[in-house]
């Protein structure tokens, strides 16, 4: 028996629900050395922003119990150099492109979706949630009114579907995603990293030269998981779900949370062959579980 | 390129205080090892240390298939790997990054390490077997030393320092390789060690031109260039500096590109 494993996302269709996270795939052409990116759902591109950015002063990572902290602080050569060079490469692959987007103004957002209309790129991802930078990032994901007008202004500006990824630094991020999907956000992908740091017992310091930066891994997985069952009761968008996905039964409970794809990030940090991994996996699950089509998992979840 | 595999442990031992010395049945990566690449070894036994160790290569055996690497204990992770025992199997991926690069019209190579540093050093000591190599080792003392018949073996000359003079020179082996520098100089000199040490030698390469490639260390994520977390400063004309990726750029660099204040 073939097992359906397409989902739509936005009107897209993904051959599986599985999606290289931003930040931890680079354009794809290293861990082409060791997968098949064909056989992968999507892929969101690193976090690019209008200029290129040189990204924050190292140590840039550390390890932390089950999880990892970083603080890159978005390095990427920028919208046009990637339009120019990396692009022509991705697109010969047969899975579909998120560009992660991120502005230091909403001006300089919506200025990069300008430039990404009519290039073969399947959708965008509006970053406002990165911890690691001194404007923007973060700081536009945490009100519901700068959300709202965020999300609004770049759905005018941009050629191809908007997701909008959240942070998880919030009070309630039910008042976040209602304000995307107000703003006319075409999808939700959520988490980004949670606010975090580590410190050096001994030298008295803290790992991270940034001193704080974002949480990833299994240790933010039921964070994770709550927050999408908590945004896929109060909209009707579709979410991306992510945050310490490892497995492919990781990746079944964000489904049945409520997710209609999922997204794979420090997983792929720590074994290259994660994402297709991850496939086969969800591949097994649906097959000793006699699930013909994967679309039933999502918002499955029996309470 | 070959993914992550289980790579059986055929030895694990002490070789002095703190230092360990592990060699693994890997034919896949001692077939394509060359002096100053890495391995990336998942912890074994403790599934919350997710990220792999960078580990540099000490010597590889492409006709038997086996790996050496020389670890320092530092931390739990490393603390968990030198509890591995022959039969125990590790997950590794590699070998990673640009080695060092000798031409072959090179005809006297330094090779300078420090502690732990010392042990890819001697895999390029071994390897660049055609040129003259003098290789100048330091350790904090005797009981820190290792395998010293191995490095007289790879080498034409060797010289040993000791901060505590238990063995060798009393003193830094930066110390030796000045007094060295200023009788001849190499075409090329080749180090790995701490940063106090690497930046006397980027130092001494500039004030006795002699090229130098130096081998950094940082905190690293993936190791194949994707993630962007194990930056070093390397000059650039435009701005100043950029920030490359010491797991896929390096971790091998020229001494006069690298900015090891901003590192």
């Amino acid at each position: 028996m073939r097992h359906n494993m397409e989902v739509a996302i936005c009107g897209i269709k993904f051959k599986n629900p599985v999606i290289a996270a931003s930040g931890t795939f680079g354009f794809g052409s290293e861990h082409a050395g060791y997968i098949d990116l064909n056989r992968i759902g999507g892929i969101a591109v690193k976090g690019l922003t209008l200029e290129p950015k040189k990204g924050n002063q190292p140590p840039r990572i550390a390890e932390t119990p089950s999880g990892m902290l970083n603080s890159v602080g978005l390095q990427n050569p920028g919208v046009d150099y990637f339009i120019e060079h990396q692009l022509p490469r991705l697109k010969g692959y047969d899975t579909r492109i998120i560009v992660n987007i991120n502005g230091n103004t909403e001006e300089e957002y919506c200025m990069m979706a300008e430039k990404l209309q009519g290039k073969p790129v399947d959708m965008l991802e509006l970053n406002i949630s990165c911890p690691n930078v001194k404007q923007g990032g973060m700081a536009f994901g945490t009100d519901p009114d700068t959300v709202y007008n965020v999300t609004k202004s770049v759905r005018a500006h941009a050629g191809q579907p908007v997701l909008v990824k959240l942070t998880p630094n919030v009070t309630d991020i039910r008042e976040i995603a209602i304000a995307v999907e107000e703003g006319g956000g075409d999808g939700i992908s959520l988490i980004n990293t949670v606010l975090g740091m580590a410190v050096d017992a001994k030298s008295r310091k803290p790992i991270l030269a940034n001193v704080v930066g974002g949480l990833s891994g299994p240790a933010i997985k039921p964070i994770a998981l709550r927050m999408v069952w908590e945004v896929s009761k109060v909209v009707g968008i579709p979410i991306v779900g992510m945050g310490g996905i490892a497995t492919g039964e990781d990746a079944v409970e964000f489904l049945l949370a409520g997710a209609a794809a999922v997204g794979v990030g420090t997983a792929n940090l720590i074994s290259p062959t994660a994402c297709i991994d991850i496939v086969n996996q969800i591949e097994e699950y649906m097959r000793i579980n006699g699930v013909e089509d994967i679309n039933e998992l999502t918002g499955g979840l029996i309470v | 390129m070959k993914g992550p595999e289980l790579c059986k442990v055929t030895d694990n031992r002490l070789i002095a205080g703190g230092m360990y010395k592990l060699r693994l049945e890997a034919p896949n990566v001692a077939g394509n090892a060359r002096p100053g690449q890495f391995i990336h070894i998942k912890v074994p036994g403790d599934r919350s240390r997710l990220l792999r160790r960078p580990i540099s290569i000490y010597d590889a055996c492409h006709k038997k298939g086996y790996v050496e690497i020389v670890f320092q204990v530092v931390g739990e992770g490393t603390r968990l790997l030198s509890a591995v025992k022959t039969g125990d199997f590790l997950d590794v991926l590699g070998p990673l990054g640009n080695g060092f690069s000798v031409s072959g019209d090179t005809r006297h190579l330094f090779v300078v390490g420090g502690g732990c540093g010392a042990a890819p050093v001697k895999f390029a000591a071994s390897r660049f077997n055609f040129t003259g190599r003098t290789c100048f080792i330091g350790f904090k003392s005797g009981d820190a030393a290792y395998d010293l018949q191995e490095f007289e073996n790879s080498c034409d000359s060797l010289l040993i320092a000791t901060e505590d003079g238990s063995i060798g020179y009393k003193g830094l082996i930066t110390e030796v390789l000045e007094d060295e520098l200023k009788r001849n100089l190499p075409d090329l000199m080749l180090a790995c060690g701490p940063v106090p040490m690497m930046k006397a030698i980027q130092q001494m390469a500039e004030k006795y031109r002699v090229p130098c490639q130096l081998l950094l260390e940082e905190r690293m994520g993936c190791g194949i260039g994707a993630c962007m977390t194990c930056a070093c400063a390397v000059r650039d004309d435009e701005d100043g500096f950029i920030y490359k990726r010491v797991c896929k750029d390096g971790p091998v660099f020229w001494s006069r590109e690298v900015m090891l204040d901003e590192a």
